[in-house]
Order: C-alpha cells, then structure tokens, then sequence
C-alpha cells in the first residue's frame, strides 16, 4: 500500500570517489532531501546538485518539505547556501547544533578560496551564507522533531566528526534511518547506536563497504612511538594537517600522551581557521566520546596544556618541538614554509597524517623523493625522516553490519560506492540478515513497498468484554479471536460489538437458525425417546446446560432437540435438531452423541 | 586483627546479652504495647481525611515498634485497611506490613491469613503489588513453614494472571523467593491448594519469558536465577527459550537472558544442542559461549558489559571456539589484509626491525573469497577484539579481565591473546591500562614476550602515573623474555625509567633483581658491556652511589647466583662493591660463592644455603630459644635475668637475618622483654628498702610498668595473626603490668579514696580479663591469673590495704607465662618512601594559608588500613597534628601489602628560618576489651568510655622535612 522512493541525485560526471551526498526520499507523501552536497573535484556547475532534476518549473519550497544535514564536511553541505538561496528554497533545514555552528565557517572559508582566491564569479556571497544559516532549525540528540503534522524527525548520535548525525525520519507507520559513514572517525565498530527503531529503510553510505579496519589502537601506538623517539632525540617534529576533525583528534591524542608520560616538549598549533574549530569542540564537549567527556569532570580536553598556539618566529627556536601545520599535503601556505625550514636535518620528522594528492610536495616526499625542485631552480634536499601514518579510519563494513543489527531494517539501500564493493556488501546483507537491499545508481530511484499498519479503533467494552469470556489472562501461548464487527466510516476504522454495530447503522438484528432432521428407527415412543436422549446427553456432556422443557424439547445449550414420528411408522422416528448461527461449535458434538446413542 | 578480635568479643558476649534482654525490661514492654497502638488507633480514628490518615501513617513508619505490639499494630492496621477507600493510604498500610514484619524478634505467623485475605477483596494493582511484596517479605521471614510457603505460592498463583505487570512481576518474584525445590512430598497434603502449588514452578515461571512486558520478562528471569541460586536444578529445556531472549528488544531482559544462559551452560555443560538450519551439533557450553560471545557487540553497553564479564569463567569451552574470539580479519577493497599483530610478528620472524617507514607497507595482498569474509561477528568470532576496541571503557576492562580468566586456564589462549593485552598498555583510560598490565602479569608464567611485544610493554615504563609504572615493574618481576637483547632493552628503559622518577629506585632495583635471577644465561653475554669491562684495560671504577650502576650491579649480581662462571668476568672493584652492596642492599643483592673470598663474608655462613632448609633451622631455633625461656620457674628465680636478656638478643638477631621469621621473633622478643621488665621491677632488693629511700626507686619502677603498658598494646594490635591464645598472653601481661602500678600506687599515695576505686577497677579488670578468655584458663596454669582467680572471693572483701599485699605476693610468685608462638605472625610495619628526608631545600608557603605534602608509604600486614592508619605531623615547637588519610588513598598493590599514597596539609605562623617538621604514621588501635558488654546494668551508661583503651602507635621511622611559612607579604 505505501511506498517510499529513495533517489540518488544526479550530479554529472560524479566519479566514484569522495561523496557529493544529495538524497532525495518520498515517504507517506513527503519529499525529504537529505544532505545537500558538492563536489570539491570540479570547478563549474557540475560541483552542485542538478536542482532542476526535482522540480523543472515550480519553487524548491513547494516541492521539499524539509532538508536535513547530516553533519558539516563540504561534501554533505557545501551546496546548501547555493540551493536555499540561489535557486531559492525557503522551508526548514534541520542539522544538530555542532554542525549549525561549524558549518559556516567552512562555507565561508570555502567561498574566500572559490571567490577570493581564484577570482570565480556567480557563487554565494557572505551574506547567502548568513541568510541560509538563519533558515537552520537546530536539533538535538534524541530529539523527536514534528516538522508538521505528520513528518517527525530524530537525532542520533553518529560517532566523532562533531555533531554527525543520524536521523531517524518517520511518516505514520512508514520510517526511513539516514547515516553517513557512522562512525567514521570513532575509535571502534560498536559507537554509533541507535533504538531498535525497525526503520522501512535503512540508508547508509557504502564508500568502504569493502573494508574491516584494524584496531586503531595499533596505528595509534605507531604514531605516538615515532614522535616520542623523534623529540627524544632532540628532533622536530612537523604534522602537516587539514583544519578540522583530524587536527583536532591528534591534538587530543598528543595532549595526553604528553600528559601520560610527563613530557616537556612544546607543541605548536598554527593559527587561523584551527582556533575558532577548537573553540567550537570546546563548547560542545558533551558531543564527543567517553574519554573526552569523562575528563571534562576536571578540565575542559580541549583547553590544551601543552599545545600553544604557533608563531612564524618558532620554526626556528632550538629544541624539539611538534608542529601542526596547515594545509596537510604540503603543497601551501605555513606547512610547506616549516618543512623547507626543517628539511635539512636528518634528526627532524614530518608525519603525513593522510593521503596526498598527486604532484604536490606530500605525494613526492612519500614516494622516496630525497631531491625537490622548488620554485626559482632552487633544490631541497630532504634528509628528515618522512613518515606516512594512515588514520583514515572509515566506517567499515563491519559497522554498518552492526548498524543493521542494531535497527533491524525491513530494508536497506546503499548509496555512493563503486558496483563491484556494493554488490558484495549487498551479497552479505542479504545473506546474514535475509533483508532485501537496493543499491540505485546516480539519478535512478529505488522504490520500496511497506506494509504500513492500519490502526483500528475498539471500544473499551468490548475488549473488557472478550477477555472476561477468555479466561485467566495472559496467556502467552496462543493469540485469542475475538467476534466484533468493523465499521469503516469516513477515514476511521472502528471494531465495536455487534449489537452496538445493529444499533449504530440503525438495523434489526437477524436471528440465522438451522434445522437438521436426522431419521432413524427406534420403537420407543416420542416422549421416551426424548427421555433417552436427554439422560444420555445430560450423562455425556457434563458442564453444559442441558433442559428438558416441558414442551417437549431438549435445549442443549442453544441446540434445540425435537422428536416426532411419522404417521404411518411409529418406528421411524425423526429427530429435528435446530441450532442459531452462534451455537454451530456444539452441534456437531451433540449430533453425534444422539447418533452414536440410536444406532446402538 | 583489632577487627578479628572485636568481633570475637561481641560473639563471646552475645550469650548475655540475651539474658538481659529477657529478663529485665519485661516490665517496660508491657507498658509500652497497649500505648503504641492505642495512639495508632486513636490517630487512625481521629483522621478526618485520607490524606489526613496518610500523615499519620508516614509519621508512624519513623518509629520503631516494639516486637510484642506489633500484632497489636498490625491488627489495627487491617480494621482501618478494610474501611479506608483510598488506595494510596491501602498502599501505604501494605507496605507498613511489610516493615512491621521484619521487625527483629516478630514472627509474623501470626498475620500471614490477614494479610492473604486482604489480597481477595482488593482492585487496586498498585496496592495489589505492594500487598505481594509485603507478603514476600513476611515468606522470607518464615523459611521454616512449609505451609505458609504453600499458601504464598499459590497467592502467586492466582494473581500472577493479573493484568498488571507490577503485579505479575512480584508474583514470580514470590515465586522466585519462595518456590518449593522439590516437589511436595506425595499426596499427603490433598486439597484443591496444594495441587496447584505443586505444578512445576519452572514451568510456571518460564511461560512468562514470553509475556508482553518486558519489565515482566526480566522478573521472570530474575525469579528463574532466583531459583538456581537457592539450589534447583534449572532443567534444561529453558535454555531454548533464555537463547530466544538475548534477542530481546529491551537491554534489562537481554542481560538477565545472558546470565541465564550462562547458569545453563554451567549446569548442563557437555549436553548437546543441535544448530539451527544444519544438523551438526555441538556441546551446550561451546553453544553459550557462541551466543554470549555475540552479546559483546550488543547495542547496549549495559549487556556488553555483562557478556564480556561472563565469557571469562566459561572456563569449559573447547578451545577451538575459544580461539575464535581472537579472530580478526582484515580486509581492503576485498582484498585480504595483515593485521598490524602479523606484520610485527613477520617482521620479527624476518629479523628485521620495524621500519614502518616505508609508505603503504600494510597493502593489502591477496584477493579475498568473499564468501569467507565474516562481516558480522557471528558466534564467538571475534568477540574480544570486539570487546577490546569497544567505546566504552567499562567493556574493555570487562573484556580484559574475561582475558584474564580464560587465558589463566588455557596456556595456548594465553600465547594467542598476548598480542591484544599488549595492545591495551596503551589504553586511553588509565583504569583499562592498569587493568591489563595485572592481567599480564597473572598469566606471565605461561607466556614469552617477544623483542617487539616487550618494546610496547617498556614503552609505559615513561607513564607519569606512579600506579602504572609500578605495576609494570611487578610484571616484568614475573616475566620472562626470549633473548638477551630483550634484557638489554628492558635494563635501558628501567634505566631510562630511574633517570626521570628516581623516586621509582627501589621499585627498580627489585624489578632487576628478579630479571636477573630468571634470566642468568641472557645476562651472561651482555656482562662485560654491562660494567663496562675491557679484556685488557682497566676502565674507571664507576660511582658507587649512582643508582643506575647499583641497578646494573642488581642485576649482574642476581644473575650470578645460577651462573658460577659470571664472577669470572668480575673487575676488582666488582667484587669490592659488591661487599658494599651485600650488606648495605642485603635485600636485593643474595650471597654469592665467590672464589677465594668466603672468608671475607664469614658472617654470612648463616644465610648461605638459604632455602626452605635454613628458615626450618631458624624456626627450630627460635622454639628452642622459647623452650629454654619456659624453664624459668617464675620471676624471681635466679639468672633468669641474664637468660631473658640473652633471648632477646637472639631472637631480635634472628628477626634481622631471617625476614620470614622476622614477626614471630620480634614477637617473641618484645614479650620477653616484657617479662623481664616486670622481673627486675620486681626485684626484692626494691621492695625491701625504707620508705624514705623509695621515691627514687618508684620512678624506675613506674616507667618499666608503664611501659610493659604500652608494650603489650603494642603486642596486641602490631602483630597479626595472633589466635586467641597469644592474646590471652598479651593480656595477661597487662594485668600484671596493672597490678604492679596498683602497688606502686599504694605504696606513694596516701589517699584511701582513690586506693579503693583503683582497686575496684583492678578487680574489674581481672572479671573482665576471665570473662574473655574463659577457654584459655586452663592453658594459663600456674600463672598470675590462676591465682589470682582462687583468691578472688577473698580479695574481694577484704580492705584495699590488704588486697594490695595479697596482690604484691602473688605477683612476685607467680610464674613466667609459657609462650606458644601462632602458625604465621606477622608485624605490622610501614616504610615512609616518600618524603625521602634528604631534601635540603625547605618547602616554602605562606604563614597561614597551607601547604600540600605528598606522602607515599607502604604498609605491610596492616588490617583494614584505612580505619587505624593515621599520619602524624610534628612541629619543631611541639604541636602534633593528627591526619586521617582518605580511604581512597589506600590501594592494595598485593596481600598484605598497602600503600598509602595522600597529601597532608601543613600550616604554620611565619617563621624567622626554615625548620624540620617531622612526619611518621601511627596505627590507632582501640580496645573494647572491657566495654560496656561486661557491666551488666546501669553501669553502661553512667561510664560508656570506661574501659575502652584508644591510642596509637608509632610504627614507622619518622622523617623530617624541611619547611619555611613565609609571613605574608603585605
């Protein structure tokens, strides 16, 4: 009977790596979109969402009945301003309040880049930016939202990008749960949790579905190990990395190992963009994990004790030190400036916390290249250590497994992931949890069937009634039937008792009867026959009412029991049995005992 | 041992106690009953409004009724029950019955029908529920009344059919409780009743797993569990239907189903099941241990935390399925993947260390066949590395200590899961760090680490947490590595260790004392690098009081013992330092065979072969010792003097030489002394001379008595282990100390008055004292006591002059107290490590405000630390403060063994320069020897500190530090 539409937008030439998440879900009546993001690999239209796609003619706002983002990266919010303010939609955006305070800066980070820097025209200004933003209504963790009437959303906790989000989205009956990536960056499988909701559809990213990571525990020991060593030695140490998320989990890592095994040595963070993220994680401590939250009892994690901010004017002060620097795959701006500084000297260091694109100085480094070329024919010589730490600690497919068990879907759909890793993710799901799973392409659209529950009204009476007829309840062991009768007005349902049905509708009531004639032989005569039948029955069927009336009948409960004889042969007895409607269950007992009784 | 002893004194008392209570205050009971409850009643009728009555109700509640109105009260109750239309004061009447029922002394028979028949014509659920759960209370009151049981059960019965769950679930919790373990004997009891409480409650109970509600599942279970602990036989058809529950939508019916599955899988361990959807069949033990090993990566933490918690004692599962816990694949785009365990273990197997330079030396290698990957965790795959890597910290310590457990009984698991615990050395919480560093050191005596496992564990010697560091000390006391750069490494860390907390010295040293004695074939090539030798120059001798160098020296020494060839290698200065170190650390450094120089360590012939045979000698020694004390007739014979004082010193020596026997003989010692005190107070030369000449004498006299005092506290509460025999002893001792200062009394002071009352105490003193220890009379033969006890009734009425003298003969003929010496006596000592005292510069604050000083001291065989253990602050201008640490601040690192790590605050006005304060604990101790017990009436209350000695004892060396308050700056 209902039906929900999951599409995956069309975003042209989308190639199969990092998301541009845009999702558009049709439940119970209602158009949800789902993230709202770009494309970071191109430079013109092709980076947001196709919005025409939803609506050739009409206003965004008459179509979508809300907009919901799941946590801050770009590439799940970045096309925001450009929709709500250049195509124009002005209904609800809902986004948990970490992402409502982060967001922005991104964005308007993101445009001073796009704009500023490269000169681009026809993008969104500061104050697109701001008007969007005001267009954000906050959530909070378990939080039920009533968009409207019918449309009820809810926050989730997802693992630690601050403020990710899943969300639960719930139409009548029909309930669909949205997740990126749960847990993405959190520390195990088990993190994200979430009610045993049993959603109609389960929508989860499936980037790494092909993936079981290893304990992060061992990566970060590693890390650790090589700092430790290199600062030991007296060297430095430079951490080139991107502002958010990453930077601020190995901070907190260092923080407290510095904290753990006493050490000294400074460690710098650089400026900018950096600081008003840290102070966002400060404010909204109560959205990380245990470690953090549980320390907070005496400080503040992310008021560092060691970690200070960095002046250009420190690269070059003796000593060891650990730098984090900006941006993270050394081809700009303040990392590459430490790394020709410190390049030098063998004793130094420079961890590559992440993946470096092709061509800048971080992709060479880590292949083995001990000569660069820099601008002006000048040479580098690179005699530090080069070190490459992965913490690319996606959601692997052992988590969304884990989710899927957590919130028994009826169904799932992976969106974003390459075909070949979808179908074996797709293989598993099926095989373990006997669900049906969609994978729909870019710009195809799944269609799943529910079966919503109809609610149906029964009046108080009747139930009291039924269960005073049942004996003792409950009885766990077996379902009950109960007699009502369902009257269907207008658009509600209702179970009431019959009478009260005949009286509603304003009808008599029918009394349905049957009549059996059973002939046999017998030469008594009809009062003794009548006799014989009764003692027999009332010496059988113990616990049943059993009358002899006076005019010549047996009344077995509602059975009624006649004898007459034919005219011409006294012997040829016919027996009339004659039961309503209501009494058919004993009938056929009473029936047969009379017969067994006759021909004996 | 204060406690032990307490406790046995309320025990010998509890006799007469009684006594009293039945006999005396009959009188007062009488008068009490008919007023409580009469106020009840006319409070009850005076209230005019339900909520009126309540209040009443709630006032009454606060106080306590006597056990021979409560029927009274009860039966008031009821009357006022049937009439009252309100259901929260019913509510409140219920649970009143409850309260009353438990009243100490009631036994509430008596109203069991009352309060059943008030069940009948109730339609409250909520007071329906309160009713069963008082009737609970009153059914466990009465464990010996089958009938009453009877009838409970079938209460439960009736009601359990409710609509209600809070009335369903205290039903089964009724049923739980009080459910017949047997079936009823025969027919006997025949009745409509009894057949139906005679229906399986098993069967009962379980038909309620699968009720609608889910707080009623969980009673039914709960009840289930109930059953098993009261000691039925759970059969195993329920396992089936507990297994279905840990699917269960809400977390308190699925914890209470993995404790269930457990129960079951205890009791019907080597049953087998059949597994869904294939006909293989496996052992129940390894079919539990499958699906509570799902558990651990249950949705909620509460669960995971019980999974992982019960997984360590299914010690029974077969190690195939055990195994499997530890099962982690890794994969990469579908393509196989090493774990970072297996690469390190490559790498070890290769011989080359861990460059982790390279870039992507974790790619991933073969192609995977998809149809062996195991995505979701089923059965016990992989539950632990689950369990490890869990959120939530609470998990993984539940996890690590399961670890533990199953890894103690299995030495293969316990080589498999290594990887793992080291792994959790780096733990982000310190708990779970602590936690696993213990584990490891449990199961080091199945287990090897390997070079690059041992590197992990070295790596948290830097920890700045002491608690850490120290428990990884202890660890790798017990450790055993693979080769000799192993040591190597762990002496360089242990050294690296000692350079950044020398406070961690002596943690340290034993630390390679104990490497060293397990490890001597590994030590033995690196020895020549290790004192820095040179086969044909001579090097510079090194300092003697660098701790590192005595922490090599620790080692080599250790090592030596097992290793006759090592002393070969020696330099000259090696063996010099080593005389040094022998009798300075003669803790850490053991007797060597070195050539040609035993005679230089003569002394050392006793400790020599030291073993189990030498203590055995020792002991024998010691019994001897005492045997030749016991031959003292009794304290005024002659040369005993020169006997005791000959003991003694033995004995203290042989405490010094034998640290096993170190109690017993101090023990030993410290009574002899005792004795001999009193023998030479006793003297008859003193006693003989004029009165005039006395006063001189007196003072000696006074301090030995005073200090026998003290001294038998000292043997009272110092030592542990003491059975009642040797207390009997101490206290003897004491009561001779007391006679002999009651004759000095007599003799200087003048005062009749105060004569009479101290002997009145003396006489009270010796009641108390045969009271005590009535079972030891007989062993006490001959002694003070003993004749002092046949003269009792004499010197009880006689006048105090005369008892005196009475008591100043028998005191001086009475005989020397045989000692028996207890299994296992050991002395309560503590050593103050930290503040070291050597510090120079002084400790500067301001006057008035205070200052924090961090005390760490560790405490052997002290009991219950955290009650008697004070710490004591002196002022250079005589002021003592008293501290009593926090109890948090005590941690138990070992049996026995305490440590006391707290701050103590100091403040003091300005001073002109800096001075020392001295610090030093003190072990409180407070005997209720002759406490209020004895006295069996009016007395009590007019002296409740009667009797009761409190005081402290110094027992650790003091140490001075240097402070300066500064006055403030204005």
């Amino acid at each position: 009977i209902g039906k929900i539409t999951g599409c995956v937008f069309p975003l042209q030439g989308a190639g199969q790596d990092v998301g541009r998440s845009c999702i558009l879900v049709s439940i119970g009546g209602k158009n949800i979109m789902l993230d709202c993001g770009m494309h970071m690999g191109y430079n013109d239209d092709r980076r947001f969402p196709d919005f025409s796609y939803i609506t050739q003619n009409g206003r965004l706002t008459d179509f979508l009945d809300c907009v919901i983002i799941s946590h801050f990266h770009l590439d799940h919010c970045g096309a925001l301003p450009y929709m709500s303010e250049m195509v124009g939609y002005d209904g609800p955006i809902y986004m948990t309040h970490p992402t409502k305070a982060i967001c922005p800066i991104l964005l308007e980070d993101f445009r001073k880049i796009t704009v500023d820097k490269k000169g681009e025209t026809n993008f969104f200004t500061s104050q697109m930016i701001k008007d969007c933003m005001k267009k954000v209504v906050p959530l909070n963790l378990h939080q039920t939202v009533q968009v409207d009437d019918e449309l009820e959303i809810k926050a989730y906790y997802a693992g630690h990008v601050l403020g990710a989000a899943m969300v639960h989205i719930k139409v009548g009956s029909e309930s669909v749960v949205y997740t990126v990536s749960v847990n993405k960056y959190a520390k195990s499988h088990i993190s994200a949790w979430i009610d045993k909701c049993r959603p109609d559809i389960l929508i989860s990213e499936s980037t790494y579905a092909t993936t079981i990571r290893d304990s992060k525990r061992c990566r970060e020991r590693d890390f650790l190990k090589k700092v430790h060593e290199t600062i030991e030695r007296g060297g430095k140490v430079l951490i080139p990395v991107f502002a958010l998320g990453r930077a601020q989990e190995l901070c907190i890592l260092l923080e407290t190992f510095w904290e753990r095994m006493n050490l000294k040595a400074p460690i710098y963070f650089s400026t900018g963009l950096t600081e008003k993220a840290n102070h966002y994680y400060k404010l909204f401590i109560t959205w990380t994990n245990q470690k953090i939250r549980k320390t907070f009892v005496q400080r503040n994690m992310f008021e560092f004790k060691h970690i200070k901010a960095f002046d250009r004017s420190y690269a070059d002060n003796p000593g060891p030190m650990v730098v984090f620097a900006t941006p993270g795959m050394l081809h700009a701006g303040q990392s590459l400036q430490i790394f020709k500084k410190w390049a030098g000297n063998e004793k130094n260091m420079v961890i590559m916390p992440g993946y470096c694109v092709q061509g800048t100085i971080g992709h060479k480094i880590l292949n083995g290249q001990r000569k660069l070329e820099m601008e002006g024919r000048a040479t580098l010589d690179v005699k530090l250590q080069v070190e490459y730490m992965s913490f690319s600690a996606h959601a692997d497919a052992k988590g969304i497994m884990q989710l899927i068990r957590m919130a028994e879907p009826r169904n799932m759909l992976l969106v974003h992931g390459e075909a070949v890793k979808m179908e074996f993710l797709k293989g598993k799901i099926e095989q373990e949890f006997s669900i049906d799973c969609y994978m729909p392409a870019n710009g195809e659209t799944a269609t799943v069937t529910t079966n919503p529950s109809v609610p149906v009204d029964i009046s108080l009476n009747l139930l009291k009634r039924e269960m005073a007829l049942g004996g003792p309840l409950p009885d766990p062991k077996k379902p009950r039937t109960m007699h009502g009768t369902l009257i269907m007005k207008e658009n509600s349902l209702k179970l009431v008792s019959s009478e009260q049905a005949l009286k509603e509708l304003g009808l008599n009531e029918h009394q349905l009867r049957f009549t059996c004639r059973v002939q046999l032989q017998d030469p008594h005569s009809d009062p003794d026959t009548l006799h014989r039948i009764y003692t027999h029955l009332k010496s059988v069927l113990k616990g049943y009412t059993i009358q002899h009336l006076p005019d010549g009948t047996v009344m077995v409960e509602s059975i009624v029991i006649k004898v007459s004889s034919s005219a011409e042969d006294t012997n040829a007895k016919v027996l009339l049995l004659s039961w309503s409607y209501q009494g058919g269950e004993y009938f056929f007992t009473a029936l047969c005992i009379v017969k067994r009784l006759m021909y004996q | 041992m204060a406690a032990h002893l307490k406790k046995r004194v309320y025990e010998e008392f509890s006799k007469v106690v009684q006594v009293t209570h039945e006999e005396a205050p009959a009188k007062k009971l009488r008068l009490s009953k008919p007023s409580k409850s009469a106020a009840l009643h006319v409070d009850l009728c005076k209230a005019s409004s339900s909520t009126d009555a309540l209040q009443y109700l709630l006032t009454f509640s606060r106080k306590p009724v006597e056990a021979e109105s409560v029927e009274g009260v009860v039966r008031i109750l009821l009357e006022h029950y049937y009439k009252e239309t309100d259901s929260s004061v019913r509510l409140k009447i219920a649970s009143l019955l409850g309260l009353l029922s438990k009243t100490p002394g009631f036994s509430p028979d008596c109203i069991v029908d009352d309060a059943i028949n008030t069940l009948s014509s109730e339609k409250s659920h909520q007071v329906l529920a309160q009713l069963l759960d008082s009737l609970l209370v009153i059914g466990s009151q009465l464990p010996e009344s089958p009938a009453v049981r009877l009838r409970l059960i079938e209460v439960a019965y009736k009601n359990l059919s409710d609509s209600s769950f809070g009335v369903r679930t205290k039903c089964l919790q009724l049923l739980g409780c009080l459910g017949l373990l047997e079936a009823p004997l025969g027919k006997d009891s025949d009745g409509p009743g009894p057949s139906l409480a005679m229906r399986d409650v098993q069967s009962i109970i379980s038909d309620y797993f699968g009720d609608q509600d889910p707080r009623v599942r969980t009673a039914a279970l709960k009840a289930m569990l109930q059953l098993h602990e009261r000691g039925m036989k759970i059969h195993q058809i329920i396992y089936d239907q507990a297994c279905r529950l840990l699917s269960d939508d809400y977390e308190q019916v699925r914890s209470a189903a993995v404790q269930m599955v457990w129960v079951l899988s205890q009791l019907y361990p080597e049953s087998i099941v059949p597994i869904p959807s294939s006909n293989e069949e496996i052992r129940l033990v390894d079919d539990a241990f499958g699906k509570i090993s799902h558990m651990v990566s249950d949705g909620s933490w509460m669960v995971r935390v019980q999974a992982a918690k019960t997984l360590g004692s299914m010690l029974q599962v077969s190690p195939h399925f055990l195994e499997q816990t530890l099962d982690k694949k890794l994969m990469s785009d579908l393509r196989r993947k090493r774990t970072a365990h297996e690469r390190a273990k490559e790498l070890f197997a290769s011989g080359e260390f861990s460059s982790g330079r390279k870039w992507a030396d974790d790619a991933p290698k073969e192609k995977l066949d998809t149809n062996t990957v195991n995505l979701i965790a089923s059965g016990a795959c992989g539950a632990f590395v689950h369990g490890l890597e869990d959120e939530m910290f609470e998990v993984r310590n539940a996890a690590v200590e399961a670890l533990c457990q199953l890894a103690r009984s299995s030495p293969s698991f316990a080589e498999k899961c290594l990887d793992f615990l080291v792994d959790m050395f780096n733990d982000e919480i310190e708990e779970v760090r602590l936690q696993s560093i213990h584990v490891l050191r449990q199961i080091s005596t199945h287990i090897t680490l390997r070079e690059d496992q041992l590197d992990t564990v070295l790596a948290v010697l830097e920890d700045s947490s002491r608690d850490i560091r120290e428990a990884l000390h202890e660890l790798l006391c017990f450790t055993n590595v693979s080769t000799k750069e192993c040591i190597q490494l762990a002496l360089l860390e242990l050294l690296k260790n000692l350079n950044k907390y020398p406070t961690d010295r002596s943690s340290v040293w034993k630390c390679l004392k104990f490497l060293g004695s397990r490890h001597p074939t590994l030590v033995l090539p690196l020895v020549p690098e290790l004192l820095s030798t040179h086969p044909y120059f001579d090097t510079p001798e090194p300092d003697m009081d660098d701790p590192a160098y005595i922490a090599v020296l620790v080692l080599v020494f250790n090592a030596a013992t097992s290793c006759p060839t090592m002393p070969a290698l020696f330099s000259d200065h090696t063996f010099r330092h080593y005389a040094y170190l022998r009798d300075s650390l003669s803790h850490l450094v053991p007797p060597l065979r070195l050539p040609g120089r035993k005679q230089v360590y003569g002394l050392d012939s006793v400790d020599c072969g030291s073993g189990s045979g030498s203590v055995e000698s020792a002991q024998l020694f010691l019994q001897q010792s005492l045997n030749r004390v016991s031959t003292i007739q009794n304290l005024e014979a002659a040369g005993a003097p020169e006997l005791l004082d000959l003991t003694i010193r033995d004995l203290q020596r042989l405490g010094e030489l034998q640290t096993e026997l170190a109690g017993a003989a101090d023990f030993c010692a410290t009574f002899l002394r005792c004795q001999l005190l009193l023998m030479k107070a006793l003297q008859e030369k003193l006693w003989n001379i004029s009165v005039p000449l006395i006063l001189k004498q007196n003072i000696t006299v006074t301090a030995a008595a005073q200090q026998v005092l003290d001294e038998s506290y000292k043997l009272e509460f110092l030592y542990s282990g003491l059975e009642n025999r040797q207390v009997a002893t101490i206290h003897h001792v004491r009561l001779q100390a007391k006679a002999l200062q009651l004759i000095l009394a007599a003799r200087t002071r003048h005062g009749l008055d105060s004569l009479i009352s101290s002997c009145e105490k003396f006489l009270q003193d010796v009641e108390s004292f045969q009271r005590l220890f009535l079972t030891e009379l007989p062993h006490l033969q001959d002694s003070f006591v003993e004749k002092l006890l046949e003269l009792l009734p004499r010197l009880s009425s006689c006048k105090p002059v005369e008892q005196v003298k009475i008591l100043q003969t028998t005191l001086r003929q009475s005989g020397l107290l045989q000692l028996r010496l207890p299994e296992q006596i050991h002395r309560a000592t503590a050593t103050i490590i930290e503040p070291t005292g050597e510090s120079d510069n002084p400790l500067r604050f301001t006057s008035g405000l205070v200052v924090a000083l961090d005390i760490d001291a560790t405490l052997e065989h002290v009991q219950d630390p955290q009650n008697s253990v004070k710490v004591q602050v002196l002022y250079p201008d005589g002021q003592s403060h008293v501290i009593h640490p926090k109890p948090a601040d005590f941690r138990k690192p070992g049996p026995n063994r305490h440590r006391l790590i707290t701050q103590v605050y100091l403040s003091h006005t300005a001073w002109t320069e800096p001075s020392q304060i001295e610090v030093r604990l003190l072990l409180a101790y407070s005997s209720s020897c002759s406490s209020r017990l004895g006295w069996t009436d009016a007395m009590d209350s007019l002296h409740p500190a009667e009797g009761t000695v409190e005081g402290t004892i110094p027992f650790s060396k003091h140490v001075k530090v240097f402070i300066m308050p500064k006055p403030a700056r204005r």
